[in-house]
């Protein structure tokens, strides 16, 4: 066999091939596709479950409980199903990153993009975007399916104040909350450490600084960010928050914009 | 045509590479030697940017690596260990490659057929051999059609019908011009394949020269004699300056001495030879020779 190799040409701008190549490696594994039908099945199962269980239960259930789903509809049918739906996206937030270094294959990311942020900033585009669409694509459908279960105790519609903002905001959140796990996958490197840490986060320490005594507690839940980015998928605010839904969303994306500048340094620092 | 200048690479106090400068001229294969632990792979991946030099610093054509745009296009790499995702086919794997460069998707295929691997292009490489895998990342060095390749221990796991194919492969891209920088731990490798030799030992550079040069100048020359009168061609060749072994069996290792002059002195002194070999280090014994100061782990032999 000779060596014949044809000659290549062809260029577009930098960019837009690092979105192209990104899109294809994240097309190209099972854990993509196994995440989202995990996120389908999950919060599509839970709405059903959870509102469901509302409806059976409710005059059993306390007077402030139902005032709460009487208050907000649309957060309670949305947070039944994303509460953990989401914790798919936490773990293929991670996957996307720390895969790379776990199979080895960093090196040859590395090696066609040298300048390194780039092929981060791609890869936190391609994914947020696909995230995006996907969670949209399932808040619709079972907040329709919820709100068709509630129905006979509380009737909400999409057009109710705050109501689309929280449908839509469901699909902002995941999508904020993936980048939130890539930033943290990419500063360990590591999958399983990556996607415990997110979880533990996510379900364990946030919730917990709820018990920290008096009004300490209640602000420091209020600014972490995922207590902070959910308030974005209700539609009405309960009477305890500290932050509007927007305020809320705003202190999610500053954290998560600052752990994704600490993983880019790394990135651009650290031995690959 | 890579230049390597005073580079230094530490690991906590460990030093892998010490202060290391050279040049890999293109038109040749170069054969990039030295025991296991020495600094080869560090000293690639230096160049290549995967890793931070302490010191010093490499270019490829003039210009560091990450300072390359479109840098497949010029420079390809297989490193030692897979850089593969297993959970992807080996097209995808080119595919995205070919992508950040702005190459045709049917590059992908060439390079593909090229290895050898169409046939198992869409299959998860984590089921590749050991084999299979080293095609793959050659198929991923050749993806931009570049100038220089730089391959750690290409021929690694593959079967003797792809040694000879890598080999091959190799002199075909440097007699067409290209830089080739091949890094292994087997010295008979090299010595198939390479014209030119950089020796590295403990991350300093122990030689570079030409294959022949390099056992020229590190191997002692010997000549082996057989005699049934080996105390007096001892003394014979002893007071001429030759250092004389004795083997056993009436053999004699002498150094010091051509064999023609050995066979004057036994002529001289009336002593009958039953044989006279010169004999020549082989590559691997010159690299042992020259490396068993600079092994980073030793084993015992008793």
């Amino acid at each position: 066999m000779t060596a014949t190799l044809t000659p290549v040409e062809a260029r577009s701008p930098l960019f837009g091939r690092l979105l192209l190549a990104e899109w294809t490696k994240i097309r190209s594994v099972r854990s993509t596709i196994w995440s989202f039908i995990m996120l389908i099945l999950v919060t599509f199962g839970f709405t059903a479950l959870f509102i469901g269980l509302t409806v059976g239960q409710w005059t059993k259930a306390d007077p402030d409980q139902r005032a709460r789903i009487i208050s907000d509809p649309a957060g309670t049918i949305l947070g039944s199903g994303f509460q953990f739906g989401q914790l798919t996206i936490c773990v293929l937030g991670v996957l996307v990153i720390s895969s790379e270094y776990s199979t080895g294959m960093i090196r040859s990311t590395l090696l066609a993009v040298p300048s390194r942020l780039p092929m981060l900033a791609a890869k936190c585009v391609v994914f947020a975007a696909l995230v995006f669409v996907v969670a949209e694509a399932i808040a619709f459908p079972s907040f329709f399916m919820g709100a068709a279960i509630l129905h006979s105790k509380v009737v909400v519609s999409i057009s109710d104040p705050g109501v689309l903002r929280a449908v839509i905001g469901s699909g902002l959140y995941l999508s904020v909350l993936g980048l939130f796990a890539l930033a943290i996958g990419g500063i360990v490197r590591h999958s399983a450490g990556g996607i415990t840490g997110v979880i533990a986060f996510v379900l364990v320490i946030a919730p917990l600084t709820q018990l920290l005594p008096g009004n300490l507690g209640r602000y420091v839940h209020a600014y972490l960010p995922t207590s902070a980015g959910v308030l974005i998928g209700q539609s009405h605010p309960a009477t305890d928050d500290v932050l509007t839904a927007w305020q809320g969303f705003g202190v999610f994306c500053l954290w998560t914009a600052a752990l994704l500048a600490i993983a880019a340094l790394l990135l651009k620092r650290r031995d690959a | 045509m890579i230049e390597v200048n005073d580079l230094s690479k530490r690991y906590g106090d460990k030093i892998a590479v010490d202060h290391l400068s050279f040049t890999v001229e293109p038109n040749r294969v170069t054969g990039f030697l030295g025991p296991n632990g020495a600094g080869k792979s560090t000293t690639m991946r230096l160049i290549l940017g995967l890793d931070r030099p302490h010191s010093g610093g490499a270019t490829i054509d003039g210009k560091p690596y990450h300072r390359l745009h479109d840098p497949l296009r010029k420079v390809g790499a297989l490193l030692e260990a897979k850089a593969v995702h297993t959970g992807r086919s080996a097209r995808n794997h080119l595919l995205y490659l070919a992508q950040t460069q702005g190459l045709p998707t049917s590059r992908v295929g060439e390079v593909l057929d090229l290895v050898g691997l169409t046939e198992v292009a869409r299959k998860r490489a984590g089921g590749f051999s050991l084999g299979m895998g080293q095609r793959l990342g050659i198929a991923a060095a050749l993806l931009g059609d570049p100038q220089v390749l730089i391959l750690d221990e290409p021929v690694n796991g593959l079967d003797p019908e792809g040694i000879l194919w890598i080999r091959n492969l190799l002199k075909a891209l440097a007699a067409d011009g290209r830089t080739i920088f091949v890094s292994s731990h087997l010295m008979s490798e090299m010595a198939l394949t390479a014209e030119h030799l950089i020796v590295i030992g403990r991350g300093r550079l122990i030689a570079d020269s030409g294959v022949a040069e390099f056992v020229e100048r590190s191997s002692k020359r010997s000549v082996l004699v057989r005699t049934p009168q080996s105390d007096e061609l001892t003394a014979a060749l002893s007071a001429e300056g030759g250092e004389v072994t004795a083997d056993g069996d009436g053999v004699l290792i002498v150094e010091g001495l051509e064999a023609p002059r050995i066979g004057e002195l036994a002529s001289a002194v009336r002593v009958v030879l039953h044989e006279l070999t010169p004999q020549r280090a082989s590559l691997e014994e010159a690299f042992m020779e020259l490396t068993s100061d600079s092994v980073e782990f030793h084993a015992e032999v008793k």
